[in-house]
């Protein structure tokens, strides 16, 4: 299943957020977005999601999502969204209840997302009691459950110390090569977007323009930290970002 | 450092500033505090620094207690008393919760229901009882009206706010993996506003017992408010001051039972 955007802008009020967006978002890809703070990264996901409406243009999903797809659309949040007072296993069996699936075959999805994000020895633990990272493992294993077709995910390791960072970058690759997914990866980290997009879409500040859209032909198991060509795409973005990023910055004295 | 010659054999340590405003659990410091109010009365009644008529002797009280408990009024008392505090309290909170969650998701019952709420609060619900017992004859009826509509309102207002304060990011993740309206409520608003729910049980409980003692002032033949306000009548301090030992002591009993369910709902909490 694809999802295409069609020219969206979108209004707060009289200001104008975003301005005449398209993308498209291929299956099987991790397309990025980037920009600088307040220029409606976030925003762009929660229409994806259907969790806001725009002003104008359209979200489309393009073909059916594959079978057995219980939410075609999942979020992963920034600040995980876990429920405090259900442990891990109930934190996924939630999204499952909803769908009916109780008892053994819930079991069989929990015990299959818990393996694939490392956290078997952790199904009772309760959110209190885990760290930041292991937190984000079970909002992803929360979402992989409901076996997604898209994966929305707003800055998912930005909450996070950098070295937690790394090794969720980790694991995701490692999700990824398993079994592809199609993800919306919103951040504002170049090195997250280089080493997990296959696709990054740098957005202007408000109103949002889409600025550029770079395509990373190298497949993501490649992809290591101080590689030459990555650093290359990397700082290539930044450039694109640097003085959007600073007028950003200045302006937000003036709101 | 560059003057370090200069300071040379000046050496202290560094006054130390930090600490405090952390309280932690001094169990026995509640017991002692207690202990010496009663010992100091004990002692100035005995020695006649305190008079008879300015505070009745602790001792006395207790002996009094002891008669209560020997010639069986004490549970007497206590079993209507204890009936009209639950009937009337299950009646108020249950009520002041549905209504609480109910102005925490609408907006139109919010808009309604807030300034009916602001507008009951502040009355004395002592001086409605005379309405009640017309409402509700002087029986059961019109006492269990008087404790439920005192508790009701602290409840609508703990409860809605207890509501509002639940995490929306959370609501959010439910609406984004499909939960329906009422599996939000039932799985994400109603645990998350818990906490907010059982401290204002903590008030309306409280509040509960003092009104126990008004609606016994009608037509109430047995019960710890009727019992303590004949005594006053009477100006029998000794036996005054027994019942009003037995409503602080249920008190604190309520107390322990809501911190124990607080315990065992909220062990998620950091």
């Amino acid at each position: 299943m694809d999802i295409q955007m069609k020219s969206v802008s979108h209004f707060y009020g009289s200001t104008e957020v975003l301005r005449d967006i398209s993308i498209d978002i291929p299956t099987g890809k991790v397309v990025c977005l980037v920009g600088p703070s307040g220029c409606g990264k976030s925003t762009l996901l929660r229409f994806i999601g259907g969790l806001e409406r725009p002003t104008q243009g359209e979200v489309l999903q393009l073909g059916e999502p594959p079978e057995g797809s219980l939410n075609p659309l999942t979020y992963v949040f920034q600040d995980f969204a876990l429920l405090p007072w259900r442990s891990v296993r109930g934190n996924i069996s939630l999204v499952l209840e909803d769908h009916g699936i109780r008892g053994e075959k819930a079991n069989r999805i929990i015990q299959d997302v818990l393996a694939r994000t490392k956290l078997s020895d952790f199904e009772n633990a309760l959110p209190k009691q885990l760290s930041g990272g292991m937190k984000q493992r079970v909002a992803i294993a929360r979402a992989l459950a409901v076996k997604p077709a898209v994966m929305l995910m707003d800055e998912p390791l930005s909450a996070l110390d950098a070295q937690t960072r790394e090794l969720l970058m980790d694991d995701l690759v490692a999700l990824w090569t398993r079994q592809p997914f199609t993800a919306v990866y919103v951040t504002h980290n170049l090195a997250e977007a280089v080493r997990l997009g296959h696709k990054v879409v740098v957005l202007s500040r408000r109103p949002g323009r889409v600025r550029e859209v770079v395509e990373i032909d190298t497949p993501l198991t490649e992809r290591t930290t101080g590689d030459p060509e990555l650093e290359k795409v990397q700082n290539k973005l930044w450039n694109l970002m640097r003085d959007e990023a600073r007028a950003a910055d200045e302006e937000l004295v003036n709101v | 450092m560059s003057d370090a010659t200069a300071n040379a054999g000046v050496q202290r340590p560094v006054a130390y500033r930090g600490g405090g405003f952390a309280p932690s659990p001094r169990r026995w410091v509640g017991f002692v505090v207690f202990a010496v109010l009663v010992v100091l009365a004990e002692w100035g009644t005995r020695s006649g620094w305190i008079s008879p008529l300015t505070l009745p002797k602790p001792s006395d009280v207790l002996d009094t207690f002891g008669d209560l408990y020997k010639s069986g009024l004490l549970f007497q008392h206590l079993v209507p008393s204890l009936s009209r505090l639950f009937m009337g309290a299950l009646i108020g909170i249950s009520l002041g919760v549905v209504i609480g969650i109910l102005i925490g998701l609408f907006s139109y019952v919010r808009a309604g229901m807030v300034p009916v709420v602001a507008a009951i609060f502040p009355i004395p619900k002592i001086a409605l009882l005379p309405l009640f017992v017309i409402w509700f004859g002087i029986g059961e009826g019109s006492k269990y009206a008087l404790i439920a509509f005192g508790t009701f309102t602290p409840t609508v207002v703990a409860t809605y706010g207890a509501v509002d304060n639940v995490d929306r990011t959370l609501i959010r993740m439910g609406q984004s993996f499909g939960l329906s309206w009422w599996s939000i409520v039932r799985k994400i608003v109603l645990p998350g506003a818990m906490p907010g729910i059982l401290s204002g049980l903590r008030i309306s409980l409280a509040i509960a017992i003092i009104l126990l003692v008004a609606a016994e002032m009608l037509g109430a033949e047995f019960g710890i408010g009727a019992y303590i306000l004949e005594a006053g009548s009477l100006y029998d301090l000794e036996r005054l001051f027994a019942g009003v030992v037995i409503l602080s002591v249920l008190g604190v009993f309520v107390s322990v039972a809501v911190g124990l369910v607080e315990r065992r709902l909220l062990g998620w909490r950091t």
